[in-house]
């Protein structure tokens, strides 16, 4: 299937060897660390907070019945999805002005600019 | 079903028009048409057309992926949900903004970075060109097209309300006409400052409305969730009093929620409409701000059905909010605030299908003209300058006139909840795993692409087919919503796709540039200059 694969886009003058080391430098790959590192606990713990109330509502009607102050637990939980939401979003926000001064740093080393427009 | 259509509007003895409403919609329809001309004399060169030049900004995006996305089906459906089945109505309103955190964390800003129109362009930048740009053109297509003629019926039922005397075809034809001159001639920038207007008229109708429901509960939450907790509602003759924050009213399958729950949370990240959204603004940066914006907008918007939603449930009469519960935020505001409010939110309700419509539009004729014409049919060369932009507008025309006829022959009365289920379901199990594994899987290949998008368009559609959907009482499979098994089959079916075909130097020789670009920003498409 993989004769026939197609010119690459790629940037005259930048061939695959030296995208693969700029990969391995190690600016390159402390981004991508941190990255993951920010990533995917922010996924799982979304994930498991929104499932969670899925879960609480459709198997425990005790507990998201369960009146506190004016609403129940049921609706508590499912306000709080909203700011669990704008405060994962924020956090990111912070946690992605640090990979964009990280990528500028890579970007600044190792390209000139303006190489391969498409 | 009558031959002629049109025909069959034209009712001696219509009630009569409220005038008020009438010139809402026109100056509505005014606004967006001088935008529409202004775009028009804007917008030449396929990046002006297909992506607004690049120079939308951040809030502005912000605005208009939150007008892309809000549906009539989110305003007055949820409304009208929360209004007749309480809590469980206000579940739906969670999914869809939490559903944002996987635009913003995962797809936005690698998808800005590394295509240029659609979708597909990830796909294809390391993989083969022609078989994942006709697979994801397809894709495309058939979730534009369900969501399309799902809205297309609604506006035809909404307008019908709205304005007595219009009838349910001539309903649907305007619609149809309006978002069809908005993207053949108005391109992306129209298509984005008519989703804009849109966001603006809806966030202030529904922020009004909250106030008006606060202001009969003497701006007190006490005396407000006293009220919600206990609603006399009459059954049968008989009179009890119902909490409405309790769960269950409507649902009564929780595995069948925890599919609607992996549906909307996966599968906004796949909608192709909105992921077209961030290919209008700079750069990635600029998209990402572009989601917080959308995140704020689209969060106050749900937190606001609190508000009108169950305040329907507290202040109208259970039997008309039971007889339509579409209808049930246009009949608070008018119970509220009388006629001129019943206008302005019914001319509302008709901004917010126009922009959807038009978002869908502009993403199946972008994607047929960029990725089906251009690259799968001609490689990737224009014969003669301007072309692809020709056949997008060509194309805009014909997905128009094809959903004014599907909505037309299918009618007002046939049940079109399920067609936008599958397309968020179509979204979550074919799109968004090859997007994901295209960017962060060296080994995917051109096969497992093809597999992935196959199987996850094929399994959703055939399981809401043998489903409670398709066949009621005898469904083969249980569940009303398919995400649960369509997406772990699209998920699998690329996996193995991948593993069985051979490898493909090609694309994993590109995988490091593509990981430096996606990540860094390098290359990147550009906006036009001023």
């Amino acid at each position: 299937m993989s004769e026939k694969d197609p010119a690459p886009k790629a940037a005259p003058g930048i061939n695959a060897e030296v995208w693969e080391k700029i990969t391995h430098r190690p600016e390159f790959e402390a981004l991508l660390a941190a990255k993951r590192r920010f990533i995917v606990p922010a996924c799982v713990f979304f994930l498991v907070y929104y499932f969670a109330l899925i879960v609480i509502v459709g198997w425990f009607p005790d507990l998201a019945k369960k009146q506190i102050g004016l609403a129940n637990f049921a609706y508590w939980f499912a306000f709080s999805q909203f700011f669990m939401a704008w405060i994962v979003a924020w956090v990111y926000t912070r946690a992605a002005a640090r990979f964009d001064r990280l990528a500028a740093d890579i970007l600044g080393e190792h390209t000139t600019p303006d190489t391969d427009k498409k | 079903m009558t031959f002629f259509p049109l025909l069959a509007d034209i009712v001696p003895d219509a009630p009569k028009q409220s005038p008020a409403a009438l010139m809402m919609f026109l100056l509505f329809v005014a606004a967006t048409l001088m935008i529409t001309w202004w775009s028009a004399r804007k917008t030449s060169g396929a990046s002006a057309y297909f992506a607004a030049g690049r120079r939308i900004t951040g809030w502005q995006n912000g605005l208009a992926v939150a007008g892309d996305y809000m549906s009539a089906a989110s305003f007055l459906g949820i409304a009208g949900m929360i209004a007749t089945s309480g809590y469980d109505g206000f579940m739906y309103s969670v999914g869809f903004l939490v559903a944002y955190l996987t635009v913003l964390l995962v797809v936005a800003e690698p998808l800005r970075n590394l295509g240029k129109y659609t979708m597909a362009d990830v796909l294809a930048y390391r993989l083969r060109e022609r078989p994942v740009r006709a697979m994801a053109s397809l894709s495309t297509l058939l979730v534009s097209i369900f969501y399309m003629i799902a809205q297309m019926v609604g506006a035809g039922v909404l307008v019908k309300e709205l304005l007595p005397g219009v009838g349910f075809n001539t309903a649907v034809i305007g619609v149809g006409a309006l978002m069809i001159v908005y993207v053949v001639f108005g391109g992306m920038l129209a298509t984005t400052w008519v989703q804009i207007i849109k966001a603006i008229l809806l966030m202030s109708g529904s922020l009004f409305l909250s106030v008006l429901v606060m202001k009969e509960f003497g701006f007190s939450f006490a005396t407000f969730f006293e009220a919600i907790t206990n609603i006399k509602t009459t059954k049968d003759g008989v009179e009890s009093t119902v909490n409405f924050l309790t769960p269950g009213m409507k649902f009564k399958d929780p595995l069948d929620q925890i599919s609607l729950g992996l549906a909307l949370v996966l599968g906004t990240a796949g909608l192709p409409h909105i992921l077209i959204r961030f290919y209008t603004v700079p750069d990635a940066k600029t998209a990402r701000v572009s989601v917080i914006w959308a995140m704020i907008i689209i969060g106050l918007f749900y937190i606001m059905t609190t508000f009108f939603g169950f305040g329907a449930a507290a202040l109208l009469d259970p039997a008309a909010v039971a007889a339509n519960p579409n209808m049930s935020a246009p009949l608070l505001a008018k119970a509220l605030a009388g006629d001129l409010f019943f206008a302005f939110i019914s001319a509302v309700a008709f901004a917010t299908i126009l922009a959807v419509v038009a978002g869908l539009t502009i993403s199946a004729s972008t994607s047929f003209a960029h990725d089906f014409f251009t690259n799968v049919i001609h490689h990737g060369k224009e014969h003669r300058p301007g072309e692809e932009v020709k056949v997008a507008r060509i194309t805009a025309f014909v997905v128009g006139a094809a959903s004014i006829a599907i909505a037309i022959l299918l009618g007002p009365n046939i049940n079109v909840a399920f067609l936008v289920g599958l397309a968020f379901a179509v979204a979550a199990s074919a799109n968004l795993p090859v997007i994901l594994m295209s960017v962060f899987w060296k080994r995917f290949t051109t096969a497992g692409a093809v597999w992935g998008l196959g199987v996850g368009l094929g399994s959703s559609i055939l399981l809401i087919l043998i489903g409670p959907t398709g066949m009621g009482e005898n469904a083969i499979f249980p569940l009303q919503n398919p995400g649960i098994a369509s997406i772990p089959l699209g998920l699998l079916a690329a996996w193995i796709g991948s593993l069985v075909s051979p490898h493909e130097p090609g694309a994993e020789a590109k995988f490091s540039e593509m990981k430096v670009r996606a990540h860094t920003g390098h290359g990147a498409e550009e906006a036009e200059p001023h």
